[in-house]
C-alpha cells in the first residue's frame, strides 16, 4: 500500500461481482402462448408453428407439420372456412395473415413435387374399421394407419371424397387435387373398398374382425319441406342434384330454377345451374345478413349473376310456376308472414334446408344413442357401444370438411388409447396469445396478398376454379405476415434491450436464456416482445 | 428516412435482429460478439435507458473502430453506477476526470493518439445532458470550434439524476424535479427557451450532428456508425428514458423513447455541416397525452386540479418540431 500513490491502492475489479439479480421482485420467462389461429382451428393444426417453416423457405417442412394433423392440406386451402383467419391476430392491425392462400400453396406443392407422409409407426396388429369415405373418415384413416393400425375404409359409393366430391361443386374444388390427396392417404397401406355399404356396423366388424370402428357416413338425406305442390311441379333436393354433377346424368332443372334455403348448399346449387346455362333464384326466408351461407359465398353467387329474393317462402309450386309469400322479421328476428303473395317462374324448385344422416347402419347396436337425428358421442368420440366410434356430420357439430377432419384426428386418438387399454389424455392448451401480449409496434405495414379470382364470364359458364393459388414469391411474403402470436421467432428483441446483458442469446434455433444473476427484473424485455413470449412472474420473497 | 429500411422481413428493420435476415444485415446488438461495453453488474436503476444507449451506441462504435476505441467520461449516473472504486462494468479503455471537462479530456485523448502515431485509435466522450448542456458546455463548444476529432455522445434524460433529480437546461417545461425549487407556485419547470444543444452544435458547423433514441436501435447504431466513419467534431444526442427521475415504469422506459418521438417531442434527425440531412418519420402520430400521462413528472398536469393549457403549449412544442424538421410523411400531415 505504502508503494502506491493515493487512491489506487485497490486492484481493479469487474461489477460482474456485483449480482445485481438480487434485487429483482419479478422475474421474466419464456413461454409459448397458444396463438388464436391454432386455438380456432377446427382441425387442430399448428398454424403458428407450420408458418414458421413457410417462412423460412422450407415448404417441405411446413408441409410435414401441417399434415401432422391434417392429411388434406390442397383440399383445406380451398374449402376451409379458415375460422383462423377470422381469429388472427394481425386482422387488428390491418388484415388478417392470408393462412388458407399459403394452405393451398404448400399441398399445391407437395403434390407438384410428390411429397409422401412419413413412413407409419411399427405394426400394432390392430384393425380398425373406417365407414364412410368422406373428410372424417379419411383423416381417422390417416392418423390410424400412421400410429401403426391396419385400416380399411368401407365407402357406399362409387368414389372417395364424400361431400367433398358429392357436395362440394368442381369450381371451388378441381377432383385432381382431390383424388391426389385421397390416393396419398391410400399410399399409406389404407384399404379402400368402394360401393361397400355397411349394413349392419356389429355384423361388419365380426366379418371382418375388426379390433374397433370409426363412423364417419356423413349427412346426405336431403331435407324435405311440405310444400303444396301440383303434379306436375318439378321438387328435388340439393344433395341429390350436386351428387348428380358428379355422375354421366346431369340433373334436368329446366331453364328457371329456385332454390330454396339459405346455406352454403344452396349457393352452390344456384352457382351449379348458372354455369349449366339456367336462370338460378336463390329464396329465403330471412334477411343477407341472418342467412347460414358465408358472405364471401353469396357475394361470389351474386357477382356471377345468380338473383336472390330475401324474405320469402314457398307457399305452393305448380307446373311452372311458384307462390312465394313476402315475410317480415320479428322483433326476435323471426320471419313472420305478411299474407302478401307473388307468383315467380320456376321450372323446378331445388330444396336446400339442410340434410339428415342415414342411420340404418345402427340397427340393433346396443347403447347407442340418438338424439335430433345424430347420434350422440362422449368428449372422446365414442360411442354408446364400447369401441365404435363416430365423428363427422353424423354426430351433433357445425357441418364442415375441417370439422370432420378435426374429428377423424381426434377420434383417432382415443381409438388408439383404447385400442392399447389406455385413456387418451390431452396436453393441457397453453394460455391464448391475445392481441394486448403482442407489441406490433416491431411488425411493419403489409397488406395482405389478394389471390386472382377467375373472370367472372368463365365463372358464368364453366366449372373452372374460381380462386387461383399463390406463387411461390407472394406465398413467401404471404408467411412471412405471420406475427408469430406467443411463440418465439428469434428477432433478438429480448436481447437487445436489455440495459442489464442478461439475456443469453443461444444461437440459432436454440432461442434465449435469461442470467438471473444479473437480470433486474425491470420487464424491458416482456414489454418490448413483439409477439408475446415472455412473462413477468412475482419472486418469492 | 435517414436510412434504408429492410421491408417484409416479417418485422421490417423494426427489431434487433431476425432469423430471417442475413448476418451483415443485422443489428450491432443482434450479434452474439457484441463487444458488451457495459457489463452485467452494473448499478444502474431498474429499466435505465441510459445504460442501454450507452451500450447500444459504444458497441456499434466499437464494431465501426476494429475495437481500436478509448470511451472518456464526464461525471454523472452513467459514470457513478458503471464505475464504483475500484469496480468497472466498462469493457472499453476508459477514463474520467471531473464533470464539466470531458470534450476538453477527449481532445486530450485525441491528440495523445496523433503524437503517439495512433492514428487508428478512435475517441468517444460522453456524459449526460447535465455535464454536457449546462457544467461542460465551454469545453463542449471549445471542442466544437476547434473540429478535434471527437465523437461527443450525450444521453439525455433531461435532468442530472445522480444528485437527486434537478433540472438541467435539458429539462423539458412543467417537468416535476425533485431538488430544484419550483419558481412560482406550480411544481414544474417553467416555460423558458431551454438550450438545444443539438442545434447549437449545428450552429458550430460541425461535420456531423444527430439525435436518436433507445427506441430507435437500427436508427441509433447507423447515426454512430456514420459518425464514426467521419473525422473532426461529432455530436449525438440520445434520449434515454430514466424511470427513476421521471416516475415511469421501469417496463416502459423504450415505449416512452418511442413515445417522445412518435408525438414530436424529441425530434430525430440528423445535420452534415449544420444542414439537416434526414429525419426519422413518425409512423403513428400521437397525442402529447399519450407520452405525458405514464410520468410521474407531469402528474400535476393532470388529474383535479389540471392544466390543460400546459399540455395545449407542451402539444404546440411538439407540433412545432413536426412542422420545422418535416416529421410527418406529406400524406399524413394533411390527411
Amino acid at each position: 500500500m505504502a508503494n502506491k500513490p493515493f487512491a489506487i491502492t485497490l486492484k481493479p475489479g469487474t461489477s460482474l461481482a456485483n449480482l445485481t439479480g438480487s434485487w429483482r421482485s419479478s422475474r421474466p420467462v419464456y413461454l409459448n402462448r397458444l396463438p388464436p389461429c391454432n386455438n380456432a382451428c377446427p382441425a387442430g393444426e399448428n398454424i403458428q408453428g407450420w408458418l414458421f417453416h413457410a417462412e423460412s423457405g422450407d415448404y417441405e417442412q411446413a408441409w410435414r407439420v401441417l399434415v401432422r394433423d391434417n392429411p388434406l392440406p390442397s383440399v383445406m386451402g380451398r374449402v376451409c372456412y379458415h375460422p383462423c383467419e377470422t381469429s388472427c391476430n394481425r386482422g387488428q392491425l390491418d388484415e388478417a395473415v392470408g393462412i388458407n392462400s399459403v394452405e393451398r400453396f404448400l399441398g399445391d406443392e407437395a403434390i407438384k413435387r410428390g411429397w409422401k407422409f412419413d413412413a407409419p409407426a411399427a405394426s400394432t396388429g390392430k384393425k380398425v374399421l373406417v365407414v364412410g369415405a368422406g373428410p372424417s373418415g379419411l383423416s381417422a384413416a390417416y392418423h390410424l394407419a400412421r400410429m401403426g393400425h391396419q385400416v380399411e375404409i368401407q365407402e357406399a359409393g362409387p368414389l372417395a371424397g364424400g361431400m367433398m366430391r358429392f357436395g362440394i361443386p368442381k369450381y371451388r374444388l378441381p377432383r385432381d387435387v382431390l383424388d391426389a390427396e385421397v390416393q396419398r392417404i391410400l399410399d399409406l397401406g389404407v384399404t379402400l373398398k368402394l360401393n361397400t355399404k355397411v349394413e349392419n356396423i356389429e355384423q361388419s366388424m365380426q366379418l371382418g374382425a375388426f379390433d374397433a370402428a370409426f363412423l364417419a357416413v356423413g349427412a346426405h338425406i336431403g331435407k324435405r319441406a311440405m310444400i303444396p305442390a301440383g303434379d306436375a311441379s318439378h321438387i328435388v333436393d340439393a344433395v341429390s342434384v350436386l351428387r348428380s354433377m358428379e355422375g354421366e346424368d346431369k340433373p334436368m332443372l329446366g331453364r328457371k330454377v329456385v332454390v330454396y334455403g339459405g346455406g352454403n348448399t344452396a349457393i352452390d346449387v344456384a352457382r351449379t345451374v348458372k354455369r349449366m346455362g339456367g336462370e338460378p333464384l336463390i329464396v329465403y326466408r330471412r334477411t343477407r345478413d341472418r342467412a347460414p351461407a358465408h358472405d364471401f359465398e353469396i357475394e361470389e353467387a351474386l357477382q356471377e349473376g345468380v338473383m336472390i329474393k330475401w324474405l320469402s317462402t314457398i307457399k305452393q309450386a305448380e307446373a311452372g310456376e311458384i307462390t312465394v309469400e313476402r315475410m317480415e322479421l320479428d322483433d326476435k328476428g323471426f320471419p313472420q308472414p305478411t299474407g302478401e303473395f307473388e307468383k315467380l317462374e320456376a321450372d323446378s324448385v331445388v330444396l336446400a334446408l339442410g340434410q339428415d344422416v342415414d342411420l340404418s347402419l345402427l340397427q340393433g347396436v346396443p347403447g347407442l344413442d340418438v338424439k335430433d337425428g345424430v347420434v350422440q358421442v362422449t368428449p372422446d368420440m365414442m360411442t354408446g357401444f364400447p369401441g365404435i366410434f363416430a365423428g363427422g356430420d353424423m354426430v351433433p357439430s357445425e357441418r364442415t370438411v375441417t370439422v370432420g377432419v378435426g374429428h377423424g384426428k381426434k377420434a383417432a386418438r382415443n381409438i388408439d388409447a383404447w385400442l392399447r387399454g389406455i385413456t387418451y389424455v390431452p396436453e393441457p392448451k397453453h394460455e391464448i396469445a391475445t392481441f394486448d401480449k403482442l407489441n406490433p409496434w416491431y411488425y411493419s405495414d403489409a397488406d395482405k396478398t389478394v389471390r386472382p379470382m377467375l373472370d367472372i364470364i368463365r365463372r358464368q359458364t364453366s366449372f373452372d376454379e374460381v380462386q387461383g393459388g399463390l406463387d411461390e414469391t407472394n406465398a413467401l411474403f404471404e408467411a412471412r405476415r405471420c406475427l408469430s402470436c406467443g411463440n418465439c421467432f428469434e428477432c433478438d428483441n429480448c436481447y437487445g434491450v436489455c440495459p442489464d446483458n442478461a439475456v443469453i442469446k443461444l444461437g440459432p434455433g436454440k432461442g434465449f436464456e435469461f442470467n438471473y444473476d444479473y437480470c433486474k427484473g425491470c420487464g424491458i424485455c416482456e414489454a418490448e416482445c413483439p409477439c408475446g413470449s415472455i412473462k413477468m412472474v412475482p419472486e418469492d420473497i | 428516412m435517414s436510412f434504408q429500411p429492410v421491408k417484409f422481413y416479417q418485422t421490417g428493420t423494426y427489431t434487433v435482429g431476425n432469423r430471417l435476415l442475413a448476418p451483415d444485415a443485422r443489428s450491432v446488438q443482434a450479434g452474439e460478439l457484441r463487444s458488451n461495453s457495459i457489463n452485467s453488474g452494473h448499478r444502474a436503476c431498474q429499466g435505465c435507458g441510459e445504460a442501454l444507449g450507452a451500450r447500444y451506441a459504444i458497441d456499434a462504435a466499437m464494431a465501426e473502430s476494429n475495437n481500436q476505441l478509448i470511451a472518456v467520461n464526464a461525471t454523472g449516473c452513467l459514470e457513478v453506477f458503471s464505475t464504483p472504486y475500484p469496480e468497472s462494468s466498462w469493457q472499453v479503455p476508459w477514463i474520467h476526470s471531473l464533470f464539466g471537462n470531458a470534450p476538453a479530456v477527449a481532445t486530450g485523448v485525441a491528440a495523445a493518439m496523433k503524437v503517439k502515431g495512433k492514428n487508428n485509435v478512435r475517441v468517444v466522450a460522453q456524459g449526460g445532458d447535465g455535464g454536457t448542456t449546462d457544467i461542460g458546455f465551454g469545453c463542449l463548444s471549445g471542442m466544437f470550434e476547434r473540429n478535434d476529432d471527437v465523437l461527443y455522445i450525450c444521453y439525455d434524460n433531461e435532468a442530472y439524476m445522480n444528485t437527486g433529480v434537478q433540472r438541467s437546461s435539458a429539462t423539458p417545461p412543467t417537468a416535476r424535479t425533485a431538488t430544484t425549487m419550483p419558481v412560482g407556485p406550480e411544481p414544474g419547470n417553467v416555460f423558458g427557451q431551454g438550450k438545444n444543444v443539438p442545434e447549437i452544435a449545428m450552429a458550430h458547423g460541425i461535420p456531423y450532428v444527430a439525435t436518436a433514441t433507445v427506441a430507435d436501435l437500427r436508427d441509433l447504431e447507423y447515426k454512430v456508425r456514420k459518425a464514426m466513419k467521419m473525422h473532426g467534431a461529432r455530436y449525438i444526442q440520445i434520449f434515454v428514458p430514466c424511470p427513476l427521475g421521471w416516475g415511469s415504469a421501469s417496463h416502459d422506459t423504450i415505449r416512452l423513447a418511442r413515445l417522445a418521438k412518435e408525438t414530436g417531442m424529441f425530434p430525430v434527425f440528423e445535420a452534415e455541416h449544420g444542414e439537416v440531412t434526414g429525419v426519422l418519420k413518425i409512423r403513428n402520430k400521437q397525442p402529447i397525452e399519450d407520452y405525458l400521462k405514464p410520468q410521474k413528472r407531469f402528474a400535476h398536469l393532470f388529474g383535479k386540479h389540471a392544466h390543460p393549457e400546459m399540455v395545449a403549449h407542451l402539444q404546440a412544442i411538439a407540433d412545432r418540431n413536426i412542422r420545422k424538421y418535416g416529421l410527418l410523411d406529406e400524406e399524413k400531415a394533411h390527411g
